[in-house]
C-alpha cells in the first residue's frame, strides 16, 4: 500500500437520492490524483476519525450528533478502516472549514483520515457537508454536500459511508440496506383459532437495526420474507389461513398474490435478477420446489421425491437451486439445476443435521446453513467449490436462519443468546463483530436486502 | 396404551352416565354442560357422592349430548373438540399404532357429522430449524388426511396446512411438551 493523497478538494452538490451524480465528476478529475488514503504500515487498515459534525443552525445540534455517531458506525461496520474510539480525540477543536482542522493533532494521535461535516438545517430541509480529509497530505479527498428531507438523518450517514467506501476502497458497501424479519412482538393474539396463538407480522428496518417498521398489517401468521433484487419488494407467507405466497411493494403499497391460494405454498425466494421465485408447495400431496415468474406464470416443479424438500436459495447466477431434504433420512442439503431440478448432489456430507441454505453474493461462492449441533444449531458456511465448512456461532444458544449481506461480508442470523428469546444478529463473515439487531418479542428468519 | 385410552374413556362415560343418573331432576348445573371428558386425568377414581348441597340448588334442563354439539358456535366445538389430535414420533410423518386409533375415532367423529369440513394443521416441536418444520408439518397434515380418506371421510371436506414449530401447544422444553407438540390438530371449519 502507498500513499496516495489528493491535491484538489472536489466539492460536489446532490441529493442523497441520486449518488450517481457524484461518481461522474470523479470521473472527470485528471488521472494522476491521489485520492485514497491508506498507510504507511504495510497490511494494516488505515486510520480514521470521525469527530462530531458542526450544526451551522441551533436546530441542527441534534442531527450534527446523530451524523457523526452514525457515520461512525457504519464505517466501522465494514472493518475496511481502523476507526479511532470516538472518545479520545472528545478534546480536539472541531473544524467548520477545512483551513481550521488541527492536523498536528490528528497527526499526534495517528490518525491517516478525518471526516469533517457540518449541517445546516431550514424548517424540515438539511443540507450536510462533509469532507474527508488527508491528515499527512492536510488535502480533502472526498468532498460532498447533501441536501434533502429532516425526518431521516441516518440516511445522509449511510450515504456517506457507502460513497467512501466507493471512493476510497471500491466497496459497496451495506449502509443502506435493509433486513427484514417475523416478529410476534405485537403480542396480539391471532383471531382465527381457539387456541392462544400470537400472531407474526413481517418488519423490517435498517441493516443496524434503526427505523424498525411494520409490513404486513393482517394480524395473522406471516413467515420467512425474501427481498427482491431491487429491494422494493418483499416475498413472504400469509397464512389466511391457508398458507400462501404474496409480494409486498413495500414503498407502493401494493400486494400481489402470485401462487393464488392453489394448494399450500411456503418459503419464497426471490432469484437473483429479480424475475423468478423459488418455494416450497403442498400442492401435489407432498412438500416439494416450485419455481414461477414472480406474476405466477411458468410454474415447475424442481423435485420429486417421497420425502419432504424445503428452503430452496438461489446460486449467484441463478443457474442452480440449493435446498434442504430428508430424502436419506435427515435433514441435508443438496443442490440442482434451476431450469429442471436435473443433476441433483449433496453438498453437505458431515453434518447430522443441516438447514435454511442460504447461497452467498458474489465474489464468494459458499452456502450458509444452520447445522445440528447438540441441542441447538450453529451457523456454517459451506466453500462450495472445495467443500470446506467453516463455522462461525459455537452454542451460544441455538442459531439458526443464516442470510448474506450483499457483498458477503457479513450475514445476519437468529440466536437465543441474549435471553432466551429469539433475536436477529448480524456478524461478520469471519465471525467477528457480533451486533443485536432486535431486542423486542422473539424474532426470526432474518434477510437482507441489496 | 390405546387399550388403555379407551379403557378409560369407557370408564370416564359410565361415571358420567351414573352420577347424572344418579342425580336424576336434582342434577344442577349453572350453565352448559362440558362433553364427556376424553382426557384420563379429568375422571377421579371416587367420584364424590351427590351431598344435600345439591338439593339446594335450582334444576336447570340440560339439552341431550347430540344437539348440544350440534348447537354449539365453531369456536365453542373447537374449544372443546370431540375431534382429538393425533401425536407424532420425533422427527416422523408416519401415524403410529396410537395415532391411527385417534384417527379412527376421529374419522368416526366425521362420519356422524358428515357436514362438518375440516382443517388439519401439521405442527412439530421445537427441535428442527423453522424451515425443516414447515415441510415436516405439511407432510404430518397430508399423512393424517390420506388416511382418514382410507377410512372414508371425503378428503374434500378436508384442508390441510402446516404450521412448523410456529405454535407449540405446550410452551416447555421438555421431552413431555416436545411429545404433545407433535400432532395434527384438527380444526372445525364449518358445519
Amino acid at each position: 500500500m502507498t500513499w496516495r493523497l489528493a491535491s484538489v478538494a472536489v466539492a460536489i452538490a446532490g441529493v442523497v437520492a441520486a449518488p450517481a451524480l457524484t461518481k461522474a465528476a470523479i470521473q472527470g478529475q485528471p488521472t494522476d490524483l491521489k485520492l485514497v488514503i491508506s498507510t504507511d504500515s504495510q497490511g494494516t487498515p488505515p486510520r480514521f476519525a470521525v469527530p462530531d459534525f458542526v450544526a451551522l443552525t441551533p436546530d441542527a445540534s441534534e442531527i450534527a450528533k446523530t451524523l457523526g455517531q452514525v457515520l461512525w458506525d457504519d464505517l466501522n461496520f465494514e472493518r475496511e478502516f481502523y476507526m479511532i474510539p470516538r472518545d479520545t480525540y472528545s478534546s480536539i477543536p472541531v473544524a467548520r472549514t477545512p483551513e481550521q482542522v488541527p492536523f498536528d493533532r490528528w497527526r499526534e494521535l495517528g490518525a491517516d483520515g478525518v471526516v469533517f461535516g457540518t449541517v445546516q438545517r431550514t424548517g424540515s430541509e438539511v443540507r450536510v457537508q462533509v469532507r474527508l480529509m488527508s491528515v499527512r497530505s492536510r488535502q480533502s479527498v472526498f468532498a460532498k454536500e447533501y441536501s434533502g428531507s429532516a425526518n431521516n438523518p441516518r440516511l445522509y450517514a449511510h450515504t456517506i459511508s457507502d460513497e467512501i467506501h466507493d471512493q476510497q476502497r471500491g466497496l459497496k458497501g451495506v449502509a443502506r440496506t435493509k433486513l427484514a424479519w417475523v416478529s410476534d412482538r405485537d403480542g396480539v393474539r391471532l383471531g382465527d383459532t381457539v387456541e392462544n396463538r400470537q400472531v407474526k407480522e413481517i418488519y423490517y428496518g435498517d441493516y443496524d437495526g434503526a427505523n424498525q417498521r411494520r409490513v404486513t398489517v393482517g394480524r395473522r401468521l406471516n413467515l420467512n420474507p425474501s427481498w427482491s433484487p431491487d429491494a422494493r419488494a418483499l416475498a413472504y407467507t400469509t397464512f389466511r389461513p391457508n398458507p400462501d405466497v404474496f409480494v409486498s411493494l413495500i414503498y407502493q403499497g401494493v400486494l400481489q398474490n402470485p401462487t393464488k391460494g392453489i394448494g399450500t405454498n411456503y418459503l419464497p425466494v426471490f432469484s437473483p435478477d429479480g424475475k423468478q421465485i423459488a418455494f416450497m408447495s403442498g400442492r401435489d400431496g407432498n412438500p416439494e420446489i416450485y419455481a414461477m415468474n414472480v406474476d405466477g406464470s411458468n410454474l415447475r416443479r424442481l423435485t420429486n421425491t417421497q420425502a419432504g424438500d424445503s428452503s430452496p436459495t438461489w446460486s449467484p447466477s441463478g443457474s442452480q437451486i440449493a435446498f434442504t431434504s430428508d430424502r436419506t433420512g435427515k435433514a441435508q442439503i443438496y443442490v440442482m439445476n434451476s431450469s429442471d431440478g436435473s443433476g441433483v448432489r449433496r453438498l453437505t456430507v458431515d453434518e447430522s443435521e443441516a438447514d435454511r441454505p442460504t447461497w452467498s453474493p458474489p465474489p464468494f461462492n459458499e452456502i450458509a446453513y444452520a447445522a445440528s449441533t447438540g441441542p441447538g444449531y450453529d451457523i456454517k458456511v459451506l466453500v462450495v467449490s472445495t467443500g470446506e465448512v467453516k463455522r462461525l456461532t459455537f452454542g451460544e444458544g441455538s442459531n439458526e436462519g443464516p442470510a448474506w449481506a450483499p457483498g458477503g461480508k457479513h450475514l445476519a442470523f437468529t440466536s437465543t443468546r441474549a435471553g432466551g428469546r429469539t433475536q436477529v444478529f448480524t456478524i461478520g463473515r469471519d465471525g467477528r463483530g457480533l451486533r443485536q439487531i432486535t431486542r423486542e418479542g422473539n424474532n426470526q428468519t432474518p434477510a437482507w436486502s441489496n | 396404551m390405546k387399550e388403555m385410552r379407551n379403557t378409560t374413556i369407557v370408564v370416564a362415560v359410565t361415571l358420567a352416565l351414573a352420577v347424572t343418573a344418579a342425580c336424576g331432576k336434582k342434577k344442577v348445573a349453572t350453565g352448559p354442560q362440558p362433553p364427556p371428558a376424553e382426557e384420563a386425568p379429568v375422571v377421579t377414581p371416587n367420584p364424590p357422592a351427590p351431598t344435600e348441597r345439591v338439593e339446594d340448588r335450582t334444576p336447570v334442563a340440560q339439552p341431550l349430548a347430540d344437539e348440544s354439539i350440534t348447537n354449539k358456535s365453531l369456536d365453542d366445538l373447537n374449544r372443546d373438540s370431540p375431534l382429538k389430535p393425533v401425536f407424532f414420533p420425533l422427527d416422523s410423518a408416519e401415524l403410529d399404532e396410537t395415532g391411527r386409533a385417534i384417527a379412527q375415532a376421529n374419522a368416526g367423529v366425521l362420519k356422524k357429522y358428515s357436514a362438518w369440513g375440516i382443517t388439519i394443521e401439521g405442527h412439530c416441536d421445537e427441535r428442527g430449524t423453522a424451515e425443516y418444520n414447515l415441510a415436516l408439518g405439511e407432510r404430518r397434515a397430508v399423512a393424517v388426511k390420506t388416511y382418514l380418506s382410507s377410512l372414508g371421510v371425503s378428503p374434500d371436506r378436508i384442508r390441510t396446512v402446516s404450521y412448523g414449530k410456529e405454535f407449540p401447544f405446550d410452551m416447555g422444553h421438555s421431552e413431555d411438551a416436545w411429545s404433545k407438540n407433535r400432532r395434527g390438530h384438527f380444526v372445525i371449519t364449518s358445519k
